[in-house]
């Protein structure tokens, strides 16, 4: 007998704008469903209690509530700084080493320039440099791109790793004691180069400096002319050269931008909270950031949005794991399980299937 | 462009206007640092059964470990965490494979937050953190193994707590030196061709004094042995303890023991045969051919004793150092098929000798540095970063390991020892 496909993928067309929410809300209601049943499943908790969970673990103190904010910070910061990258169609996953690398320069200053400089000089200089060190890497890629049109995707992936090399360096050469491998706290006692607390609240500056780039960053790639060119270069670059937009340059600018603010989450890093420098810093935020940005369609007021999310159910894993009791890696299968089904939802809002049914018409999902 | 640059410079200017308005920190006096140091540091234990029991049942206690169950050093703690925790009745949390980073702040502010009473950290590189916790949450007893800033920090709710391990390293070096000794008079290698060689992590204190005792150990009964060292630059790096003990073997070591967390060198050795002396806890059931001894900390105690503290309400010492004679430092079964015969009663002998001080592990009449016995150093007690020592620790003739502070300050080089790497 024949047999023939029982279903086959097609490309949906217009949509109206909410079917998109639609379907995510269904995969984020279905990815709970799924964590709270293997939850049950495996250490035998009420679903409901996992819920409670998940929500005090992101909201449950005052403290948890402020260190969500800082995380969907850091997160929204490098989401906004590979966003431009990603709207020119530059596929900029070298995030995590741009951020890596204005930490490292951010404690470089504090470590070596700490008792010599004071501290608004140095906050300055750490500012500076920290920009300087993501743009540098960042930009490397970029004109490599833009001269030789190297693979830009494998390019930045390996700077990544260069950078976490030169941060276990630089740990081996500043480690606390000798023989160590570790920094520790840079400056636990003069607290010099340690980002100003604002209000008492010291997680308060760094949400504020990622909220002002946010809005600078909608209105640069909505209103500016740069924002408008690298959107054309995205789309074709041909018609870029065509209307007379210099493409090697608007690559190079982006990727500079793009780098910069990567820095500018290493500052925020190391000189605001952490005031250390590690290799694991980036936390796997320059991947995040990804997801983040792609999810909210490059939109940064909508990247708000998702980033909250996925620093939400990211946080409630990890509640989860401590309060009942299991490994932290269990943190780990929640937070994958969750990201299976927000990254599988974009998958329904582009395609439908199509069942097929011997003699019958086709039905579509 | 202009826009960006003039965006940057606003967010530079903002930045360092806020910088400016931000107190000034007054540096501290270091001149007279040594003289407020009050070295605070004791081993006493708690009976258990004297603890309020409704005060215990609405305690709760937070601990924080490095990695999991797979390294031989967490799961050795993490055994007795549960042990002193269930001993006692009292309600537990546990954060397993905490980074030394800002992560374990965090775990540590989880833990005060989820109401914990008094939190527990494993690893050394956890200490900055922990401080950092200690400060914001002063109702919460924070106490850190193997840490070195409790007694200079001056925090009432931050301590240290380590055990003078190098005194079981010896005895396992005693064990290693019998073992070498029977391979020589069987006539597997001449008595010049004793070689130990040694799988570190890091090339810190802990780490050095670990060796050292193990070595002098060895060689109070087999004088003609040498040790090489090796280091990984990991606390638990299976593949590159397991490449160091490969590394030793083919330079020709005789026996291998290890200060790293996994199952690396013991299963290297088992599968070349090389009797290996493990550490933190039996390796006998993974290596039945090869393993000797294990010394290990039993951190039962010390946790009873600071559960058994925070319940009566009273004051923790800065320092509580574990020893023979506390149940703190332990050997393993010796495995009778391995070891040289007479081992165990070596061993107790010694052993006695240790408790009742007429033997000292560092004794500098036993080793020489640079080749000339040790008559005054100057260990970094208090460790302020500076790197430099400040405290005089030789004294009646042996170097006082952890009398100032409970964890380990030797870090010299003795002669006999070799290292292969210092990259660490």
């Amino acid at each position: 007998m024949n047999k023939q496909n029982q279903f086959h993928i097609v490309k949906r067309g217009a949509m109206p704008w909410y079917f998109g929410w639609l379907v995510r809300g269904i995969a984020i209601v279905l990815a709970l469903l799924v964590s709270a049943a293997v939850t049950t499943i495996l250490t035998g908790e009420d679903p409901l209690q996992v819920y409670a969970t998940i929500f005090h673990g992101a909201f449950g103190t005052k403290r948890k509530a402020w260190m969500l904010g800082q995380n969907m910070a850091i997160l929204l910061c490098v989401s906004l700084a590979v966003t431009p990258a990603f709207k020119m169609r530059f596929w900029n996953i070298g995030g995590e080493g741009q951020v890596l690398m204005g930490g490292l320069a951010t404690a470089a200053c504090m470590i070596c320039l700490g008792d010599k400089l004071p501290n608004a000089v140095l906050i300055l200089i750490m500012v500076i440099a920290s920009i300087a060190a993501g743009a540098v890497w960042g930009v490397i890629p970029a004109i490599f791109k833009a001269k030789w049109n190297t693979n830009e995707t494998l390019f930045t992936l390996m700077m990544n790793y260069v950078a976490t090399q030169l941060v276990a360096f630089f740990v081996i050469v500043w480690e606390v004691p000798k023989g160590a491998g570790k920094i520790g706290i840079i400056n636990q006692t003069t607290e010099a180069g340690w980002l100003p607390v604002i209000g008492g609240q010291k997680y308060l500056l760094n949400i504020l400096v990622v909220a002002i780039l946010t809005v600078a960053m909608h209105i640069y790639l909505k209103y500016s002319k740069h924002g408008y060119e690298l959107t054309v270069v995205g789309e074709s670059e041909r018609t870029a050269s065509y209307v007379g937009i210099k493409v090697e340059k608007v690559i190079i600018r982006t990727m500079l931008l793009s780098g910069a603010i990567c820095g500018i989450a290493g500052l925020l890093l190391v000189g605001g909270t952490d005031h250390t420098v590690t290799t694991t810093i980036a936390g796997g935020r320059g991947f995040t950031a990804v997801m983040v940005s792609w999810l909210a369609k490059f939109d940064p007021l909508v990247m708000i949005f998702t980033s909250f999310l996925l620093v939400f159910l990211d946080r409630g894993a990890g509640e989860i794991s401590t309060v009942f009791g299991l490994n932290h890696s269990f943190a780990d299968i929640l937070t994958g399980i969750i990201l299976f089904f927000i990254i599988g939802s974009e998958f329904f809002i582009n395609y439908k299937l199509s069942f097929h049914k011997a003699g019958k018409e086709e039905k579509h999902v | 462009m202009k826009k960006f640059l003039a965006l940057i410079l606003a967010l530079v200017m903002s930045l360092s206007l806020v910088a400016c308005g931000g107190g000034e920190t007054v540096e501290e006096d270091n001149a007279d640092r040594d003289a407020s140091v009050v070295f605070d540091n004791n081993s006493d234990t708690v009976d258990i059964t004297t603890l309020d029991p409704a005060k215990i049942a609405e305690m709760k206690v937070g601990f924080i470990f490095l990695h999991d169950e797979n390294s031989t050093y967490d799961l050795n703690f993490m055994r007795a965490a549960k042990n002193a925790c269930e001993e006692i009745g009292v309600e537990y949390l546990i954060h397993t494979n905490i980074p030394e980073g800002q992560e374990c702040y965090e775990a540590a502010a989880q833990l005060a937050d989820a109401g914990c009473d008094i939190v527990f950290a494993d690893s050394f590189g956890h200490e900055d953190y922990l401080i950092q916790a200690a400060k914001e949450f002063p109702e919460v007893e924070f106490c850190h193994a193997t840490g070195v800033r409790a007694h200079t920090e001056n925090l009432p709710n931050f301590h240290n707590a380590f055990a003078s391990i190098y005194e079981g390293r010896y005895l396992a070096g005693v064990a290693a030196g019998m073992k070498l000794n029977e391979m020589i008079a069987a006539g597997e290698f001449t008595a010049e061709e004793a070689k130990i060689g040694y799988v570190g992590a890091f090339t810190y204190a802990e780490v050095v004094s670990g060796y050292t005792s193990f070595f002098l150990g060895a060689r109070s009964v087999c004088p003609t042995v040498t040790m090489e060292v090796t280091f990984t630059g990991s606390w638990y790096d299976e593949t590159a303890e397991k490449e160091g003990a490969n590394k030793l073997i083919a330079n020709g070591c005789k026996l291998i023991s290890q200060h790293a967390d996994s199952m690396g060198a013991p299963t290297a050795c088992e599968t070349a045969g090389v009797p290996n002396v493990s550490y933190n806890g039996s390796t006998l059931s993974a290596c039945p051919n090869t393993f000797i001894v294990s010394s290990r900390i039993e951190w039962t105690p010390y946790m009873q004793v600071m559960i058994g503290r925070v319940a009566k309400g009273e004051k923790i010492n800065a320092d509580w150092t574990g020893t023979i004679a506390n149940g703190a430092v332990q050997l393993t079964e010796i495995n009778e098929a391995v070891a040289a015969e007479g081992t165990v009663e070596k061993i107790e002998e010694v052993k006695a000798e240790l408790i009742n001080g007429t033997r000292h592990v560092f004794d500098t009449d036993t080793f020489t540095v640079e080749g000339k016995k040790l008559e005054s150093y100057a260990a970094d007690i208090n460790d302020w970063g500076d790197l430099t020592g400040e405290t005089e620790v030789i004294k009646d003739g042996a170097f006082q390991e952890s009398l100032y502070r409970s964890a380990p300050a030797f870090d010299l080089q003795i002669d006999g020892i070799s290292l292969l790497d210092t990259a660490f």
